[in-house]
């Protein structure tokens, strides 16, 4: 951003205050993060950094609190990642088998009431979580499925799939008809034309609405209160009761753990946001 | 010419324009059947849920259900300052005696108490009658009745009966705002010292207001740079914007209770700067500072990822253009750039107000009693009292509230058009 040589001065001191304000913001957007790092390694049992730590000595750092979350008598981190995990992967199959469905339909031209279904399709994205919460509750309830894991991956389904619906559509508004067309007239029926030809294609898409998905349900935690029971724990659930009560620095070391998850996440996203850019020939 | 015979045939000998419309027809299904299973799913998980909380919203029929002789005798009782006809206080006791032989008069005192102060005692006075048999049934149960309690004898008690005979009541709506359905029928407020809901509904639009405001203010000077940098350094940037998006809303508003807690960072470096004494630290947390800090960061990419795609469509060009044509960069930009960019703005605006009208889980852990919002209301009603119907009524009034802003949305921006990452 370097400004041409004839700038005049008021507008060189107004460019500078702008990118002094962009600088506090992206700070206040990120430094959060980095918080979490160095404490979750504190030797002691304080939230604080201890003079130790400022000095950076080594003493002042430890593996302790990861030992802990792994280790830890009466620990409920084990069982909670492993239910965490299982019910994200369910619940993310789910919302790719029903959302890209649902995405081809909505795709064709022939659709009709598109506007309103879709509309219906992404409300769970729109509705607030607690409303959601009640009345997935309400069902859960009545269909015998609260403080079950299946109840908590169908309401895990209900929050995900907008997002696959919305990716896929997107990835399908560049796509070409004519391929799966000249599929039909090869004598290819729709199934195998959808599995050989359609589905690589959107494959960017779905992956990365089904990453989405995953996100949503391994960072959930509205609905899963009203739905858990002891059996049905998950990290959320766990974060949600440490912050409650009290902050330990167990919880720090889970929280890098988690923000090292959403690293990969990101990276993964990324990467499949512009190789489906490339493949819809939107250059850049 | 006649239209028969100029009527396109296809090789199988039915009309051209009859194929199509068959073919499209059968388009058509084959499009549906794809959605079906999802609208299906949504539609028995998700919708009807909704709609079955509308129902136990206004659902009153309790007491209807109860004292079904009660109410048609109730029907011929006209002059209301009287006290009702024997026929009345006849069904009322088969109603009554009816429920205690199943058990159930327990609840109907509880609930009539709601209607009327003090009717649990009486009608516990009467099923002691009952009990002991002292009712004599062939002589007049009104003199018998009023004679058990003076408030039988007063016609407020009966009038409160009736008032709960329609089955379906708006009584939880009201509540939601703080009013109260009056004994002459009328809408009355609630006392002022007891007036919570509308002060939470005034504070989760205030909340929710200013912090778009914040992201607006925040998000549009980053969208911008993003948008206007060359590639290899807007991508770097990007991440600083995508990496919070992606994180879990826990971690992210666990890491703003470390930084603002009271030997926290944030404090730490007031001390430092010398804005706050060493020993008089602000609170910064457990009030309405935390939960606008810590919410304007957690949705602030929201904000900022609609804005930067439109952002992203402008051509430089247009300023240049602008400048070029005598305006000062100031002009051009709110001429021609910011225009164009009100798109962007609505869209993010909108997500950003949406979200924050529903927040539960952050202000629930940095906002304290003066940070709380409608949602933790909610969930206080669903876990706490288990006043389910009412819990129900506050979730719908604010939903209600969701759609109508959805519905802006959607004619300014187009749901389809909202872009992820």
């Amino acid at each position: 951003m370097a400004l041409p040589s004839y700038t005049e001065t008021r507008y060189r001191i107004w460019h500078y205050i702008y990118i002094a304000i962009c600088t506090f913001v992206f700070f206040f957007l990120i430094a959060p993060l980095f918080v979490i790092f160095p404490l979750s390694f504190n030797a002691e049992e304080f939230l604080v950094f201890s003079e130790g730590m400022k000095n950076l000595d080594p003493d002042a750092f430890s593996l302790r609190w990861y030992k802990d979350m792994v280790y830890g008598t009466k620990n409920p981190w084990g069982l909670a990642a492993k239910n965490s995990f299982i019910i994200a992967i369910f619940a993310t199959i789910g919302s790719i088998i029903l959302g890209t469905l649902a995405a081809l339909g909505l795709s064709s031209r022939h659709m009709p009431y598109k506007g309103l279904i879709m509309a219906t399709l992404i409300s769970p994205m729109i509705v607030p979580l607690i409303i959601s919460g009640v009345a997935i509750f309400f069902f859960m309830a009545k269909a015998g499925l609260a403080a079950t894991h299946t109840g908590i991956v169908l309401a895990h389904i209900i929050l995900g799939t907008p997002f696959v619906v919305i990716t896929v559509t997107a990835t399908l508004s560049g796509f070409d008809h004519s391929v799966t067309r000249a599929a039909a007239s090869l004598g290819s029926n729709p199934v195998n034309t959808f599995m050989k030809i359609t589905l690589p294609l959107i494959l960017p898409g779905v992956i990365s609405g089904g990453l989405f998905a995953f996100v949503t349900s391994f960072d959930e935690v509205v609905v899963v209160l009203f739905l858990a029971g002891l059996e049905n724990t998950t990290i959320p659930i766990q974060m949600w009761t440490g912050l409650r009560e009290q902050l330990s620095p167990t919880i720090l070391a889970v929280a890098t753990c988690l923000i090292l998850l959403s690293t990969l996440i990101l990276v993964s996203a990324e990467l499949l946001r512009r190789r489906s850019e490339r493949l819809r020939g939107i250059n850049r | 010419m006649s239209s028969e015979t100029k009527q396109i045939l296809t090789t199988d000998g039915i009309p051209l324009e009859v194929s199509l419309k068959k073919a499209e027809k059968k388009n058509k299904i084959r499009a549906f059947l794809l959605v079906a299973p999802l609208l299906l799913f949504l539609a028995i998980t998700y919708i009807f849920p909704i709609g079955e909380m509308f129902m136990r919203s206004v659902d009153d029929r309790m007491v209807t259900n109860m004292l079904p002789k009660t109410f048609k005798a109730m029907e011929k009782w006209e002059n209301l300052e009287e006290l009702p006809s024997e026929e009345v206080y006849r069904a009322f006791y088969e109603d009554y005696k009816l429920l205690v032989e199943n058990q159930q008069h327990g609840k109907l005192g509880q609930r009539l108490n709601k209607e009327k102060n003090g009717f649990n005692t009486i009608t516990k006075k009467l099923f002691r009658q009952i009990k002991r048999k002292k009712i004599d049934e062939s002589a007049s149960l009104k003199e018998q009745i009023n004679k058990i309690h003076k408030r039988w004898r007063n016609v407020e008690f009966w009038q409160a009966i009736k008032r709960t005979a329609p089955p379906y009541t708006a009584a939880k709506y009201l509540k939601g705002v703080d009013m109260y359905l009056a004994a002459d029928g009328s809408i009355a407020q609630v006392d002022e010292d007891r007036r919570i809901h509308r002060i939470l509904w005034l504070r989760t639009l205030e909340i929710a207001f200013f912090v778009t405001l914040f992201c607006f203010f925040m998000g549009y000077p980053i969208a911008h740079l993003l948008a206007t940098l060359p590639m290899k350094y807007s991508n770097l940037l990007m991440i600083c914007v995508l990496l919070p998006f992606w994180t879990s809303l826990l971690v992210r508003t666990a890491s703003w209770m470390i930084l603002l807690q009271q030997q926290g960072i944030v404090n730490d470096f007031f001390v430092m700067i010398g804005l706050v004494a060493d020993d008089n630290r602000p609170e910064m947390m457990y009030n309405k500072v935390g939960t606008y800090v810590a919410m304007t960061q957690i949705l602030l990419p929201f904000m900022v990822l609609p804005l930067y795609s439109v952002m992203k469509t402008i051509s430089p060009s247009l300023m240049r253009a602008g400048k070029s044509l005598g305006g000062t960069p100031f002009v051009a930009f709110w001429k021609v750039y910011f225009p164009l960019t009100i798109p962007g703005i609505g869209a993010g605006c909108l997500l950003v107000f949406i979200l924050a009208i529903g927040y539960y889980i952050t202000p629930a852990l940095v906002g304290g009693a003066s940070g709380t919002l409608i949602s933790n209301q909610i969930a206080f009603h669903m876990k706490t009292t288990l006043d389910w119907s009412f819990a129900s009524a506050m979730g719908l009034m604010l939903l209600t509230g969701v759609l109508v802003i959805y519905w802006i949305y959607n004619k300014l921006v187009g749901v389809d058009n909202i872009k992820l990452g």
